[in-house]
């Protein structure tokens, strides 16, 4: 394949963001593309004609398909805009708690988002921060606003105050709970504080936590503080073992996936430790973006060896040499952590070429999400990390039979694999013993909205609602609705309370614990605001592949709208019946679960009477 | 010597649709089966000569163990696998793509085809409420993904826009265009290996794009035409077609196909010349031939001016 390039040419500084990622590299590897873009964001603040061309030459990938992925993410931007862009969290879990009133007061001092050329601001889905709503993303690249640049174009000029000397390509941070003066400060490069992970872990340091013993305990970035607060032991077990004993031990466990899907961990592990193929990957699923979920988040910040060496004995079990972290966009401290605590952990020998001395092979390599939800379901994720846009494949075939590059692939979320440390050190039967049926373990929770403590709490499978609310400080006064798994989930009652949190009793009550979101709502809450952010977010966040979803999503939101607003055409009889019809195709005949389940928590906030009269 | 291709041996496996089994070779989608079977299968992003993306979602199916519906033309059959195609969660999934796509999209030129499972499935689009105003030129492609205006619900979406016209020898009307990927498809790895344009953007604000949505001269395009070839709704088509339907004297019925062989280079390719008034309106090629399957070069499909030169 011949390139042909536009005639642009890309200014030094977007040579050098580029040239800093690709290196030496002279074969084609679309796999850079993301990394690529990061780069060129991160130093020049956007993506131009010359920038694209460059990297286009420079990994062999055609500009239109190149264009194709740049334009897909909503964390990069094909047109010239503001260099420092704050993003701020409009979604359910921090709209009525803060991030309304804060996007106003952006609007005030910043104007319109995008009028301004060297700080602007703008709306964003759920970034992950519920527990300290209302939450902002920063993306703060180190090129010098459009208007300082005239006659200058390759002027950079680094932040007067960056916090992170080792990333001279721009830096980006959080900040939660966010006010506009905190926000416009940090625009102007004021250093942003790192996450505490004990406000977000309210239960830190009690004496019957498994997933979050070491949060607030363990220096995050300290491999010997991880040491010794036990780490490394389960890993010095599985090799010790075997591989096949691991897998046999996780099936045993009868572990679930932890994301939201649920399927049976062992199956996956075994499937690809069985295949014949040479070659093979296990990719950790880090792109948290469920509105509603933060617990992936914390692990990472606050625990990070412990995902780096969980990754290590998946990646060994199933015959991998290498892991693929690919860890959402939006979370810099988080990547920061892991980024830190992998080169850590290559240092002394518990990654590479000889792990732990044991011989076996196996490395990890973090890559960063670019704003899309989508890439959270499994094989989007595969293709994002392929360099490609990020669109469900068809299955059959499965992951463990044609995942990453076509190799068999075990794909697992962080919070799945932290839980495998757990059983290598005490068994699989010990950790089936705690919960039930095929729920079993213990389970991370992200409390947020109105409840007194809001955080990620760690209860045993089979906790009620109830119970997991005394301990965030009580069912809250009024309560109205919690939003249970997410906006994929679906709203329950305070009369539902009793509600064993397993897969099978959410089921029977027919919710579902998706990515363990217990979003509370009291009743002075706008139910139609919400249930119209949750349309939105997914007709944004749909890829647009398929036609029920891409279509599906669009009208469900005006369908909503009109409802909201009084308008029904035909009454709301009819427009009950059209949103049932969307519903039900999206539902039967979509791609991937973004589609599935789109309908989900609009369908129970109706039937449920959360706006109007009960429908069921 | 005359060499028969007896192709490649297949095991026999057996596939119950609607209660009646069938046995097919390995390999085979469940479309294949249904087409067999002569059941009248919607579809409209797979075409034979394509690898099925399996993205319009109007050929699905229930398959016995699956909660979600199948594509049936990309889903490969399996020994003992249960089918069915007459349930009502098949007919309204079908309903609703076409309906649908017809809320967003001109489908006026999508053939009889289209405009029959209209009718027989039921699709009314008009009950989403009136179209809303069509978007300025190049302003759909310009929307930044996971950002739009809140709806007011008043009017519906659509994807109305006005024609591209950039080039000699066809345009773009996507106000048409269902993001079937088949444009994408040919002129990427499936046929032509030139990958001037692909799907840019994303969900309903997707469109089909070149680098930053330059005219076509100014990107990788070679004109081969195969993207015509495989569009199925009329939003990429010649500007010879273009004209005549613009100047209201586009005549189909009148229409008459010659098959001939393309004189330009060796290969010889079948050409089938679509004639309307005495005058070459079109040149495709069938997907089912061996050589072209139905792809053709800038030659082929646009080189006929000196046949009429009259």
């Amino acid at each position: 394949m011949d390139l042909v390039l536009l005639p642009d040419a890309a200014t030094d500084a977007e040579r050098a963001a580029v040239d800093g990622v690709v290196g030496t590299v002279s074969e084609p590897r679309r796999d850079l593309l993301l990394p690529a873009f990061h780069a060129v964001m991160d130093g020049v603040g956007w993506i131009s004609r010359g920038a694209l061309s460059y990297v286009c030459e420079r990994l062999h990938v055609p500009p239109a398909e190149a264009y194709g992925v740049a334009t897909f993410y909503a964390l990069f931007s094909v047109t010239p805009r503001a260099p420092r862009v704050a993003h701020v969290c409009d979604d359910v879990g921090c709209a009525a708690f803060g991030g309304e009133d804060l996007c106003a007061a952006m609007e005030e001092r910043l104007g319109a988002p995008g009028e301004r050329d060297d700080v602007t601001w703008t709306r964003s889905p759920c970034l992950g921060l519920c527990e300290r709503a209302p939450a902002v993303f920063l993306q703060r690249a180190s090129a010098s606003p459009p208007s300082e640049r005239e006659g200058n174009p390759d002027a950079t000029r680094a932040l007067e105050s960056s916090p992170h000397d080792d990333e001279p390509g721009g830096d980006h941070a959080q900040i939660a709970p966010a006010t506009a003066d905190a926000v416009v400060h940090a625009l102007d490069g004021e250093d942003v504080p790192g996450p505490d992970p004990v406000v977000s872990t309210p239960q830190a340091g009690a004496p019957d936590l498994e997933l979050l013993s070491r949060v607030g305990v363990v220096d995050p970035a300290d491999l010997d503080s991880y040491r010794a607060a036990g780490g490394y032991a389960g890993l010095r077990r599985a090799l010790a073992v075997g591989s096949a004993r691991v897998v046999d031990e996780i099936t045993v466990a009868s572990l679930t996936g932890r994301g939201g899907a649920a399927f049976p961990t062992g199956t996956k592990w075994a499937a690809v430790a069985g295949s014949p193929e040479p070659e093979k990957y296990l990719v950790c699923n880090a792109d948290e973006s469920e509105p509603g979920t933060f617990k992936d988040r914390v692990l990472m910040e606050a625990d990070p060896f412990a995902l780096v060496e969980a990754m290590t004995v998946a990646g060994i079990a199933v015959g991998a040499r290498t892991g693929y972290l690919y860890v959402r966009g939006e979370y810099p401290a988080a990547e920061r952590a892991i980024e830190r605590a992998v080169a850590e952990a290559r240092r002394h020998g518990y990654l590479g070429d000889d792990v732990m001395g044991s011989g076996r092979v196996f490395d990890i390599e973090v890559r960063r999400g670019a704003g899309a939800y989508i890439c959270g379901e499994e094989t989007a994720l595969m293709n994002s990390l392929e360099g490609r846009r990020g669109e469900p494949r068809a299955k059959p075939p499965f992951p463990t039979v044609a995942g990453l590059f076509g190799r068999p692939t075990v794909i697992n979320n962080v919070e799945t694999l932290v839980n495998v440390l757990r059983i290598v050190a005490e068994g699989g039967p010990a950790f089936a013993s705690v919960g039930s049926g095929r729920s079993t373990g213990t389970k991370l929770f992200c409390l947020s909205g109105v409840v007194s403590r809001p955080g990620v709490y760690e209860v045993p499978m089979g906790t009620t609602l109830r119970e997991l609310l005394e301990l965030a400080g009580g069912v809250p006064a009024d309560l109205r609705a919690i939003l249970l798994g997410g906006a994929a989930g679906s709203f329950v009652t305070p009369d539902q309370l009793d509600v064993p949190l397993t897969l099978e009793g959410t089921r029977e009550i027919g919710a579902t614990l998706g990515s363990g979101v217990v979003l509370c709502f009291d009743s002075s809450t706008d139910f139609a605001a919400v249930l119209r952010r949750i349309a939105g977010f997914f007709r944004d966040e749909s890829c647009g592949q398929c036609v029920p979803c891409r279509v599906g999503t669009v009208r469900q939101e005006e369908a909503l709208a009109r409802i909201v607003r009084g308008r029904e055409i035909g009454g709301r009889t009819v427009e009950l019946q059209l949103l049932r019809d969307v519903d039900r195709v999206m539902t039967d005949a979509s791609i991937c679960g973004l589609g599935q389940t789109a309908a989900s928590a609009v369908r129970s906030a109706l039937a449920l009477g959360l706006i109007g009269e009960e429908t069921s | 010597m005359t060499v028969v291709d007896l192709g490649t041996i297949r095991r026999l496996v057996s596939v119950t649709v609607d209660d009646v089994e069938h046995r097919v070779p390995e390999g085979a989608t469940i479309m294949d089966v249904l087409d067999d079977a002569g059941a009248d299968t919607p579809r409209l992003c797979q075409a034979p000569n394509l690898t099925p993306v399996n993205a319009c979602r109007v050929c699905v199916v229930e398959v016995e163990g699956s909660r979600p519906l199948v594509p049936s033309c990309a889903r490969r059959v399996e020994d003992g696998m249960v089918v069915r195609t007459d349930t009502e969660r098949v007919a309204h999934s079908r309903k609703m793509v076409l309906e649908l796509l017809a809320s967003a999209n001109d489908l006026s030129e999508a053939g009889d085809d289209v405009a029959r499972w209209q009718i027989e499935y039921g699709a009314d689009p008009e009950r989403y409420g009136p179209p809303g105003p069509p978007a300025a030129a190049g302003e759909r492609g310009n929307r930044h993904a996971g950002h739009h205006s809140l709806p007011d619900g008043e009017t519906r979406a659509t994807v109305a826009q006005p024609v591209t016209v950039d080039n000699d020898l066809y345009v773009r009307d996507y106000a048409r265009c269902i993001l079937c990927y088949k444009c994408v498809e040919a002129c990427g790895t499936d046929a032509q290996n030139t990958f001037a344009i692909a799907v840019a953007g994303r969900g309903f604000d997707a469109t089909i794009s070149t680098e930053f949505a330059v005219p076509l001269p100014d990107s990788a395009c070679v004109y081969c035409g195969n993207c015509i070839g495989v569009c199925p709704t009329g939003a990429l088509k010649s500007v010879a077609e273009h004209e005549r339907r613009e100047a209201g004297t586009w005549d189909p019925e009148g229409e008459t196909v010659t098959s001939t062989i393309c004189s330009f280079c060796g290969v010889g390719c079948t050409l089938e010349l679509h004639v309307q008034d005495n005058t070459i309106v079109n040149v495709t090629s069938p997907h089912d031939h061996s050589v072209t399957h139905g792809h053709l070069c800038i030659k082929g499909r646009f080189g006929f001016q000196h046949v009429q030169n009259r």
